[in-house]
């Protein structure tokens, strides 16, 4: 089966060569992006745009349109180009961040959601939410290197520091899938909790943290041996159990802290990676989900998906400096500065 | 997709030697079977093409046996994982008494111990009675009856379908929060439209509306009945915000909205319907369910549609939370506080201990939009807000 896939897609992606060419134009002709935009990008996942946050001035700047529904983002390593999966339109739209516009669209499966790119940055993984599977493709011709068909509702996709080995939620499986990257084998399947969504690998390279969005959990797998060792559960201030749905998490370089977004609870947590404990809840908007760190690692922006808008969180303070509105339903934060 | 899980696994066990689990995996016995029963009888007044056409709200469009399938194939991944393997048994028969023998045959031969039963209220009763000394828990998709879930309720049935009350809860949380609280009611002439005007009535009296009087209407064209026919007659006379009908039947509502002698909203069998599922949701994982069940049924699903195929996503989390295929374990995890089903509305879903019937968000929905998803925001618990929709612990008339 997966097989016949590739076959028929290359007659699709052969189409898309001019396409591959673009790209390889916009490469050569970039200029060394040394200092970044000093933007923050916040994808918005019915307005079909990119919102320019400026976040000096904390205000909206610009925004660029793209294919439909733009999901999650990523950028390139210098950060020239950012990478959108576009889950109505099955493609991952590629932005010059320069010129602020669509320069090339990468074709996937139905309904890409979340992405990563290989170390190598040749290679782009991709969880297709309607076909369940997990695509790797080929960045310079556009081709299903493999397709993984993995339970149903891939999500959340994360690479190894060496790019040998790939990790997949299954949202409906409740499953984190390993999967060998060289020949797309799935290597093993951890169950976890109740609708797992996104990771992050621990920067000591140890762990695996895993957000479980219906049992309000996330799970710490230890990586070697891909077996459980923790299960944290949180409980911000005046809400229940319930209420507590984590979605997308992120940590400092240092690996000391993580932030994990709550969902319904309009929180976000603060945890003590090394410890992990919980040091605080930050109350933002109505059910953040994407959140990033600022390059000084002093604030952080959480995208609002049901109150339409950015916080910006002091973290010295713990306080949301400000909210901005954004376009309709935020999903998705990168920062670049 | 199977025969290439095969060779992963192989693979793995050459690419992995350290991994001691992948290795396990390759050494597990052959999978244990985890079988689930759908029972339906062959002839089903409910799915007439003629209601089915008109899409009614409430009624449903097909046979709900596609959101079965649907859950059985989403399921098969993680099944394989845990050295289950799922299926799903059909069973259509001609009368309950037949039914009533399969399942026993099931339950006894073939390790089938959940039963996902697509039948009406008096139908679904006569069978539970029929198979009560089985060990078999009967998933009631499609009966909204109160009285199965009260004083008439039988300790191997767990619903899955959302009953009247909740149903009522739902559609009256929301009109108070408009302050919309004087109701107008239609009632037709079935014994299931009676069922939902009593509902109506006690959930106005929970949260505080009026139903200001409640009119029979009748279909037919008679002039000597146009009384009772003509909705613009049978609407006047009346200070109301809102008319709410009672029609099981559904072809005498879908005229009532715009017919009224007074410009005010519709409710109930037409016009704002409350559900259990509708196409529209757009959180969640709803758009993906919608598109897998599409996918499989070549129609939009329905309410009765998601019930089924909750009553067997609710199986399988309990196999999977158990890792077992134990009947006395998987019920006992099922019918328990821990269970935490992903019923794609939000809220993680349990079975309430007093009547066995799963606490669930339920939607208020129009033709092609879901308007508000209950319980509606300030309507509040002591323990869990889904336990506002229908009938609470210290209320409840069940005693198995």
């Amino acid at each position: 089966m997966r097989a016949q896939l590739s076959a028929g897609r290359r007659g699709r992606f052969g189409r898309m060569a001019a396409g591959a060419a673009l790209l390889a134009a916009v490469l050569a002709s970039a200029p060394g992006h040394a200092k970044g935009t000093g933007l923050v990008y916040v994808s918005n996942e019915k307005s079909n745009e990119i919102t320019l946050v400026d976040p000096a001035e904390m205000k909206v700047v610009g925004a660029i349109k793209t294919s439909k529904r733009p999901r999650d983002m990523h950028f390139n390593k210098d950060r020239t180009l950012l990478y959108v999966a576009c889950g109505d339109s099955d493609v991952v739209d590629v932005i010059d961040v320069a010129s602020r516009k669509v320069v090339d669209k990468i074709p996937t499966g139905p309904s890409p959601e979340a992405f990563r790119l290989s170390p190598d940055e040749a290679t782009i993984y991709v969880s297709n939410e309607e076909n369940s599977s997990l695509q790797a493709i080929s960045l310079k011709e556009k081709i299903v290197v493999h397709e993984v068909p993995t339970g149903a509702e891939p999500e959340g996709v994360a690479i190894s520091e060496d790019g040998k080995t790939i990790y997949v939620t299954s949202e409906v499986a409740d499953m984190v899938h390993v999967v060998n990257a060289e020949d797309g084998a799935v290597t093993d399947n951890i169950v976890v909790g109740t609708r797992p969504r996104r990771f992050i690998l621990t920067p000591d390279g140890k762990d695996l943290w895993v957000t479980s969005e219906l049992s309000g959990e996330v799970h710490i797998i230890d990586r070697a041996t891909n077996q459980i060792k923790q299960v944290l559960k949180f409980l911000p201030p005046g809400f229940r159990q319930v209420d507590v749905t984590p979605v997308d998490l992120t940590a400092t370089a240092d690996g000391k802290t993580a932030y994990v977004t709550l969902g319904r609870a309009n929180h976000i947590a603060i945890v003590d990676i090394a410890s992990r404990k919980i040091e605080g809840y930050v109350l933002v908007g109505s059910r953040p989900w994407g959140v990033r760190l600022s390059g000084d690692e002093k604030r952080l922006y959480v995208a609002n998906g049901l109150s339409d808008d950015l916080s910006i969180v002091d973290l010295a303070s713990r306080k949301v400096l400000k909210a901005i509105p954004v376009g309709r339903v935020p999903y998705g934060v990168q920062v670049d500065d | 997709m199977t025969s290439g899980r095969a060779g992963l696994a192989a693979l793995a066990v050459l690419a992995a030697l350290a991994a001691a689990p992948a290795l396990a995996q390759a050494q597990k016995p052959p999978p244990k079977d985890l079988r689930v029963g759908y029972v339906a009888l062959a002839q089903d007044a409910r799915y007439d093409s003629d209601r089915a056409y008109a899409r009614i709200p409430l009624r449903p469009l097909g046979r709900p046996v596609a959101g079965a399938e649907v859950a059985v194939k989403e399921s098969e991944s993680v099944a394989k994982v845990l050295g289950m393997r799922l299926s799903l048994e059909q069973a259509s028969g001609a009368s309950v008494q037949e039914l009533a023998a399969t399942v026993k045959t099931w339950a006894a031969e073939q390790d089938i111990h959940y039963v996902v039963t697509d039948l009406s209220g008096p139908d679904l009763k006569a069978l539970a009675a029929a198979v009560a000394d089985a060990p078999v828990l009967l998933l009631n998709a499609t009966a909204p009856d109160d009285d199965l879930r009260g004083a008439a309720c039988l300790a191997n049935v767990a619903h899955t379908m959302p009953s009247d009350a909740m149903l009522a809860d739902a559609l009256v949380q929301y009109l108070v929060a408009r302050k919309w609280t004087t109701i107008l009611a239609l009632q037709g002439s079935l014994p299931e439209d009676a069922a939902a005007i009593a509902a109506l009535q006690r959930a106005a009296t929970r949260f505080g509306a009026k139903v200001v009087e409640v009119r029979p209407f009748q279909l037919t064209n008679d002039p000597r009945q146009r009384d009772q026919n003509n909705v613009a007659l049978l609407t006047g006379r009346a200070e109301y915000d809102v008319v709410y009908v009672a029609d099981a039947d559904g072809e005498y509502a879908r005229y009532v909205p715009y017919e009224t002698q007074r410009p005010r909203p519709v409710v109930g069998s037409a016009g704002l319907s409350p559900a259990a599922w509708h196409w529209a949701w757009e959180r969640n994982g709803g758009p993906q369910l919608t598109s897998r069940f599409e996918k499989a049924a070549g129609r939009r699903p329905v309410s009765q549609d998601w019930a089924a195929w909750a009553a067997v996503k609710a199986v399988v989390q309990a196999a999977v939370r158990t890792r077992s295929t134990d009947y006395a374990a998987t019920r006992a995890y099922l019918l328990g506080d821990a269970m935490n089903l992903d019923g794609v509305k939000g809220n993680p879903m349990s079975f309430r201990a007093w009547d066995r019937q799963l606490r669930q968000p339920l939607f208020l929905a129009t033709d092609n939009a879901i308007i508000e998803r209950a319980p509606v925001r300030g309507f509040l618990h002591r323990v869990n807000e889904l336990d506002t929709l229908g009938v609470d612990e210290p209320e409840t008339k069940c005693k198995s």
